[in-house]
């Protein structure tokens, strides 16, 4: 792309509305507790998230060691490892990288970046974060009712999850629902927010399409969140019922065969058709961000402007209406009409569209850039290979014909670790490595950081490709052994203890990186208010990090979009959003 | 926040050749592009609370949906038959069985509520306050009275043996549907009528007309608030004439 002009004459419109109400606490714990500071809250979402991210990092370990040596740990039984399997899988996707991405970096990065004070309800903010924390009590206070918690999957279809056999019958199932309907309560609280501030509240000059791509890709996330998780609210409670008061909206007829239970004629397919049209949104509300974080990353760390800007968002936005019509996808086998399957499948393989697309700019943002390989930069680039190839192995679950044979392997495994667990990880990691600066003050510790992105990367690989193997053998997941089974070979045996000991590897390496976050917070090197030299809002606060209130008494005024660097003909090799033409400094 | 511009009011009634011309598709068109495509705002004139209020009666409208859709589904899966809707909600007057009459009378209450609502923020907005405050009272009585209502019906049915796990004349998910999602409904309403409550003594003290701060979130008080709440209100009598129709005429 040439060079980009500005009209130099432009004067930004004055501002529309009044300066914003806010409540400058006093108190240590006004203002790091019961905090309306949007930023403070960002930390508190990021903190708790973390928390109960490493308990479910701690399940997997105790999943692997019992995979992968089975004869030689007794640490779990098979009652535990299920209950393992699903704490792990909706803690993950649902209270770590839901949290992280929208309450975590949708509350640092919006007021921020849209040049606000914070965001428009800063009371109900808090209240979502407050809402959330109770949510994760309540999911952890599943460990120790009756019974422990929910094995039923992640996914907790009826009529097995509310069925007698199923661990955590008893209590576990109870509070994983409860805990899932006050997290949505708490997000829609946070995501009204998060819409109303982009869309109502931002600074003079910021118009949608100078919006640095982290908002979109957070914007359009949380706009799909508001209309996915009302489906997962009414599973659940409807789910409830059948655990509590004796409805059968999910009990089938076909119970009563086998089991002597009273209940009958309700339908469990309709609350798969219920999750899943939660639960596939629900993977790009994850992915969304990711793919607007990384933008950011890649374009500010190879010092070039984002390629094809405008397609980006257009693709952000495909991708959030076409997520809505995938669902059943995750249905082939469930026996709903096989026409559907073919319906499902084309718009499936349609979405892989406008995400070529999206991966097609960023390589093309980094093609002859000025690519620095800081840590952000690292882990954006080992996003992108992850992200193919996790996306790639999807383009074999969506079609009808392959799926059925690979369902329920350790392919599909192999598949989602990579595309939504993996991928959106080492965004989040990018993420903070590129943020931290700002939200401390201090550069983290590169030599950790570099030991920290090898590792995980590439224990990445060495984990979850070889569970395509596995899968491909028509290994079946979700299994506590195998035992003396003919159809899988010895090496799988080999594979999965292979898989155990870099796993372990790959977890030790987290505590290295939280013993960074910590050890930097009073040791890392001073950052100054602009250490990566970017162009967007956040960088160019008057103070670091940033008060409550963000921007000291005058707002900023945009004049450009965010992705001017290196512009031909321009002395400094970013132009901040901030800087009206007039004061660019040119060469002579 | 601005305040809402008042003069469209009068607008309507001296429609001008300029202002139909300013109300043709193309017309219409060009203005939410250059709106979508402005700085700071997309929705101009409109305050936060209104946006988010939007905002969460789309999300509560796939809450909504995702009940009654769940709820076809049921009934068409159903092994069982269904009940008949004429013959279980009709109620004994003078010896005769009248179908669907205290359904009649509540959804006649609710729609009515609506009306006295939209007059409230009228009047809100012409800073009449003594109009305003009796008309919230009269709207949250209508709707109290909408509940009340309900609570009657929901004990008849219990009292002929309706319940969430079956009901002497068919389907078990009758019940359970039935109560889930006018239960469901009911609590909107109820909580409707909460803030509603609220928001009249709000103006019958005068904190909207002296923007005094909010109890809890400590933001000043203004109009705009009472047409949020009616947004509300409106939007849960609208999901009430699904309701209706899906569970009383079907």
């Amino acid at each position: 792309m040439g060079e980009r002009e500005y009209d130099a004459s432009y004067q930004a419109p004055p501002a529309e509305t009044g300066e914003m109400e806010l409540v400058h606490a006093e108190t240590f714990i006004g203002k790091y507790i019961w905090s309306q500071d949007a930023k403070v809250i960002a930390i508190q979402y990021m903190l708790t998230a973390t928390a109960i991210g490493l308990v479910a990092l701690a399940l997997s370990i105790v999943m692997r060691l019992q995979l992968g040596f089975p004869d030689t740990f007794s640490l779990i039984d098979p009652a535990e490892y299920l209950q393992s399997v699903s704490m792990h899988g909706m803690i993950m996707v649902v209270y770590l990288l839901t949290a992280f991405f929208l309450g975590g970096f949708g509350n640092y990065l919006i007021p921020l970046m849209c040049g606000t004070r914070d965001m428009v309800f800063p009371y109900l903010n808090m209240l979502s974060f407050w809402f959330y924390l109770v949510s994760v009590l309540i999911l952890a206070a599943g460990f120790f009712v009756p019974g422990g918690s929910t094995g039923a999957g992640w996914t907790l279809y009826p009529p097995q999850s509310i069925s007698e056999g199923t661990p955590g019958v008893d209590g576990g199932i109870i509070t994983m629902l409860v805990s899932l309907m006050v997290f949505i309560a708490g997000f829609t609280m946070g995501g009204l927010n998060y819409v109303v501030t982009v869309l109502q509240a931002r600074t003079r000059g910021m118009t949608l399409m100078r919006l640095p791509l982290t908002i979109w890709g957070i914007f359009m996330a949380t706009v799909m969140a508001l209309l996915a998780f009302p489906a997962l609210f009414v599973a659940c409670l409807m789910l409830l019922f059948d655990r509590l008061l004796g409805t059968s909206f999910f009990m089938p007829e076909m119970l009563g065969v086998t089991q002597d239970v009273a209940r009958e004629g309700g339908s469990p397919v309709l609350f798969q058709h219920l999750f899943w049209f939660f639960g596939h949104p629900e993977v790009y509300i994850v992915a969304l961000p990711a793919f607007g974080i990384v933008s950011d990353l890649i374009a500010t760390h190879a010092r070039k402007n984002i390629f094809g800007y405008r397609m980006m968002v257009w693709a952000l936005i495909l991708i959030g209406v076409l997520s809505f019509v995938v669902w059943a996808h995750h249905m082939f086998v469930s026996g709903m009409n096989p026409y559907f399957g073919f319906l499902f499948a084309t718009t499936t393989l349609i979405i892989a569209v406008p995400t070529a697309i999206k991966v097609y700019n960023w390589v093309l943002t980094l093609w002859r850039g000025n690519i620095r390989f800081t840590l952000p930069m690292l882990f954006a680039i080992g996003f992108l290979f992850t992200f193919l190839n996790g996306g790639l192995s999807g383009l074999f679950l969506g079609n009808v014909t392959v799926d059925v044979p690979l369902s329920d392997t350790y392919f599909v495994v192999g598949h989602f670790h990579m595309v939504m667990a993996v991928a959106p990880i080492l965004v989040i990691f990018g993420a903070i490595y590129h943020w931290y600066p700002k939200i401390t003050g201090r550069m983290l510790n590169v030599p950790l950081g570099q030991i920290h992105f090898w590792v995980t990367f590439l224990g990445t690989y060495l984990i979850y490709y070889p569970m395509h193997f596995i899968g491909l053998e028509g290994v079946p997941r979700r299994y506590y052994a195998y035992g003396e089974t003919t159809f899988i070979s010895d090496s799988v045996q080999s594979l999965n203890a292979f898989i155990t000991i870099a796993a372990i590897v790959v977890a030790l390496a987290q505590l290295l990186f939280l013993f960074n976050i910590v050890w930097s917070y009073y040791r890392g090197r001073e950052a100054g208010d602009n250490p990566w030299h970017a162009t967007t809002l956040e960088w160019q606060t008057a103070e670091t990090p940033p008060p409550h209130g963000n921007f000291g008494k005058e707002l900023p005024v945009v004049y450009r979009w965010p992705y001017d660097y290196c512009v031909p003909g321009v002395k400094a090799d970013f132009i901040p959003q901030n800087v009206p033409p007039q004061a660019v400094e040119r060469d002579s | 926040m601005t305040r809402q511009d008042t003069t469209h009011w009068s607008d309507e009634g001296t429609m001008t050749g300029d202002t139909l011309a300013a109300r043709s598709p193309e017309a219409s068109i060009k203005r939410m592009m250059a709106d979508w495509s402005s700085d700071q705002r997309v929705f101009k004139q409109v305050p936060w609370g209104k946006a988010m209020m939007w905002a969460f009666i789309l999300s509560d409208i796939f809450i909504f949906g995702c009940f009654l859709i769940a709820y076809m589904t049921v009934r068409i899966t159903s092994t069982e038959p269904w009940p008949n809707a004429a013959e279980v909600f009709a109620l004994q007057v003078g010896g005769e069985y009248v179908p669907l009459l205290l359904i009649a009378i509540m959804t006649f209450v609710l729609i009515s509520s609506s009306g006295t609502m939209a007059l409230a923020v009228k009047y809100g907005y012409e800073r009449n306050r003594l109009a305003t405050t009796l008309l919230l009272l009269l709207t949250s009585l209508l709707g109290a009275s909408f509940v009340g209502m309900q609570a009657f019906e929901w004990t008849k049915l219990i009292e002929d043996g309706v319940r969430p796990w079956a009901n002497p004349w068919g389907a078990a998910q009758f019940g359970a549907t039935f109560f889930m999602i006018t239960g469901f409904h009911g609590a909107h309403v109820s909580f409707g009528v909460l803030f509603l409550i609220i928001m009249t003594v709000k103006v019958a003290r005068g904190s909207l007309d002296k923007e005094r701060p909010g109890f809890l979130t400590g933001r000043k008080g203004n109009y705009e608030m009472v047409e949020s709440l009616g947004l509300y209100w409106h939007f849960v009598d609208l999901v009430w004439v699904f309701i209706f129709a899906f569970f009383y005429l079907w």
